[in-house]
């Protein structure tokens, strides 16, 4: 693959492919049927009990 | 699982680590007996004691089990050696550090002219990496250990990999450490590392990677709580990072030197993508797993907001990478790849700031405790250090800034805020907590800690304002130029000038040092104290309201 061909792929498919896939990972956050699962999410640290075994 | 297959299991373990122990004493016996150097042949010897001192630990456990370790229970040993560790390297490159602060400010008296292996020369990549990889390497071995067992109910997958992964790492640093006393050294910054030192690394790592993925694998948690995926792609890219920026060509294979498989200005490039993203990945990714555990547990708060958290995540995941050509601007690379990396250097404001504001609002409706805790007031400050210095990065990276602020002390300056003030002080919390809630005693002496927070912050304070006014200063005096054109300052002037402010990097270096001592003490009085065992969940009675 020479120079050209690697940033003409970098420029255009290589930038959409990142932009999709950052727009999925924005939409998986910020989609409202998980809003349950992540309110549960953010107390995982103060139910996670006591040291001494499970 | 029944006991006899979880034990069979284990022995399979063992043996696959024996075999890695016996392979590399051979080596290390075969590489000190054709050694083509006396350094080289110096590694290899300290290399062969501690493969046998790691096999005759390892014949131990097996020959006598500890009854503790049943698949029921976490593994809290290896953790509690991770949290020793961190204490004894972090206190070790405290005191390099503030060796080389003293060379560089009194070199008539450190200039050790017949102990040429103390010259600032090699202990300068002695002190980066026993803070960096040392102190903190050990530090987010041992909390991602602790917080992927929690928030996955699930013991330490592998058996006594753990203690293979830690232990490794811990010859990874005796022979780095020591190989630069010897003079070896790549030449890359933070990953001066020779290449026998490097396989060893690699091998560690992909244990690691492995105990880390098992513990997530087989977790009871439906849900992989966010502070393991920062630790996942810290553990991922830093393999990525260290394995490409690694890639040489050894002279010989009874010898330290060799060659980068890049050459020019591809290998700059490699070198620095690989330089910051061991500040994105290393230095950041991991300690904000740390934070997005510690800071929630001890303030009993939940997370300020876990979508912001995911935000947080993928932005920092999607930016960070190609932020690495902003230490090469007015270079050969070209100039559209330096625009690429101050550009996404830039963009990096948005996650930082997002994941900072996240850390400090989890405090909502306990911001009181910032009073009567002084241990999580240090993992509060530490997060306002982050924000703070995650906005100076990006300022700094700008073309016209960075013809300023590069090779001047500005840059020093820029990097301690971080390293002391955001990735000592959230290990120094999350250290003070694992006391706690390893040896399960009530309480670490608040007095001590009140102490070592106030130290250790004035010892920041006075070196990061001191490099800041020497950096700027030297930048400006750099580029004066009289009226017929020539420089207005000689070299050894800007030193002159700078000598007043590298004391006082000097005496800061020392208060953060003493904060650290006294830290190490009130580990040690927490630890052994006869203070009653108390369970954790009688201390906190807010946590089954919160728990809701």
């Amino acid at each position: 693959m020479s120079y050209e061909q690697a940033t003409h792929f970098a420029q255009t498919w290589g930038l959409g492919l990142l932009t999709v896939s950052f727009a999925i990972a924005v939409a998986y956050a910020l989609w409202p049927s998980n809003r349950e699962k992540f309110n549960q999410a953010a107390h995982a640290p103060l139910n996670d009990g006591d040291d001494d075994g499970r | 699982m029944t006991a006899a297959v979880g034990k069979q299991e284990w022995r399979i373990d063992a043996l696959a680590i024996l075999a890695i122990i016996v392979l590399g004493a051979f080596y290390a016996l075969w590489g000190a007996a054709h050694a083509t150097d006396r350094a080289f042949a110096i590694q290899m010897w300290t290399a062969l004691a501690a493969f046998l001192f790691g096999g005759a630990m390892l014949i131990g456990s097996v020959v006598r089990p500890n009854p503790a370790d049943r698949e029921s229970r976490y593994e809290n040993g290896v953790i509690k050696a991770g949290v020793i560790a961190s204490m004894f390297w972090g206190i070790a490159g405290f005191l390099v550090g503030v060796i080389i602060a003293a060379q560089l400010a009194l070199p008539n008296i450190f200039y050790f002219e017949d102990f040429g292996w103390l010259n600032f020369g090699r202990l300068r990549p002695l002190h980066t990496n026993a803070v960096i990889f040392a102190f903190g390497g050990n530090v987010l071995i041992a909390t991602s250990f602790y917080v992927v067992q929690r928030t996955c109910r699930a013991r330490l997958a592998g058996g006594l990999w753990s203690w293979f992964v830690f232990w490794g790492f811990q010859l990874v640093i005796v022979l780095a450490g020591t190989g630069y006393l010897l003079g070896i050294t790549q030449g890359r910054e933070y990953a001066e590392l020779p290449w026998y030192t490097d396989i060893w690394l690699t091998i560690v790592w992909v244990a690691y990677l492995l105990v880390f993925l098992g513990t997530i694998w087989k977790r009871q948690e439906k849900h992989i709580y966010v502070a393991n995926w920062f630790y996942l792609a810290f553990i991922v890219t830093i393999a990525m990072l260290h394995i490409v920026n690694n890639l040489a060509v050894p002279v010989s294979f009874s010898g330290w030197f060799s060659y980068s498989l890049f050459s020019g200005v591809q290998d700059a490039l490699t070198q620095w993508w690989y330089g910051h993203n061991a500040v994105g990945f290393f230095l950041t990714a991991g300690f904000l797993g740390i934070m997005y555990y510690f800071i929630p547990k001890q303030a009993d708060r939940p997370v300020y907001s876990y979508r912001l958290s995911i935000i947080h995540f993928w932005a920092l995941i999607f930016l960070y990478i190609w932020a690495g050509p902003h230490h090469l601007h007015y270079t050969a690379l070209p100039q559209w790849a330096q625009s690429l990396g101050a550009t996404f250097s830039i963009m990096l404001w948005m996650p930082s700031w997002g994941g900072m504001i996240n850390g400090l609002m989890t405090l909502s409706g306990a911001w009181d405790k910032l009073r009567t805790d002084p241990v999580l007031r240090m993992l509060v400050v530490s997060v306002a250090f982050y924000g703070m210095s995650t906005f100076e990065g990006p300022v700094m990276s700008i073309r016209a800034v960075n013809s300023l602020s590069h090779y001047t002390d500005w840059t020093i300056g820029h990097v301690h805020s971080g390293a002391l003030g955001w990735v000592a002080f959230v290990s120094f919390g999350a250290l003070y907590c694992l006391t706690m809630w390893l040896w399960k005693k009530r309480q670490v002496s608040h007095a001590l800690v009140e102490w070592h927070f106030w130290l250790s912050t004035l010892g920041i304070v006075l070196y990061i304002t001191s490099m800041w006014v020497a950096g700027i200063m030297q930048g400006l005096m750099w580029r004066a130029y009289n009226e017929f054109g020539f420089l207005e300052y000689s070299f050894v002037e800007t030193v002159e000038a700078m000598h007043p402010y590298y004391l006082i990097r000097a005496l800061g270096g020392v208060l953060f040092l003493v904060g650290a001592l006294i830290m190490a003490y009130n580990l040690w009085r927490t630890a052994t104290g006869k203070d009653p065992a108390v369970e954790r969940a009688a201390d906190v009675p807010a946590q089954a309201v919160a728990a809701e």
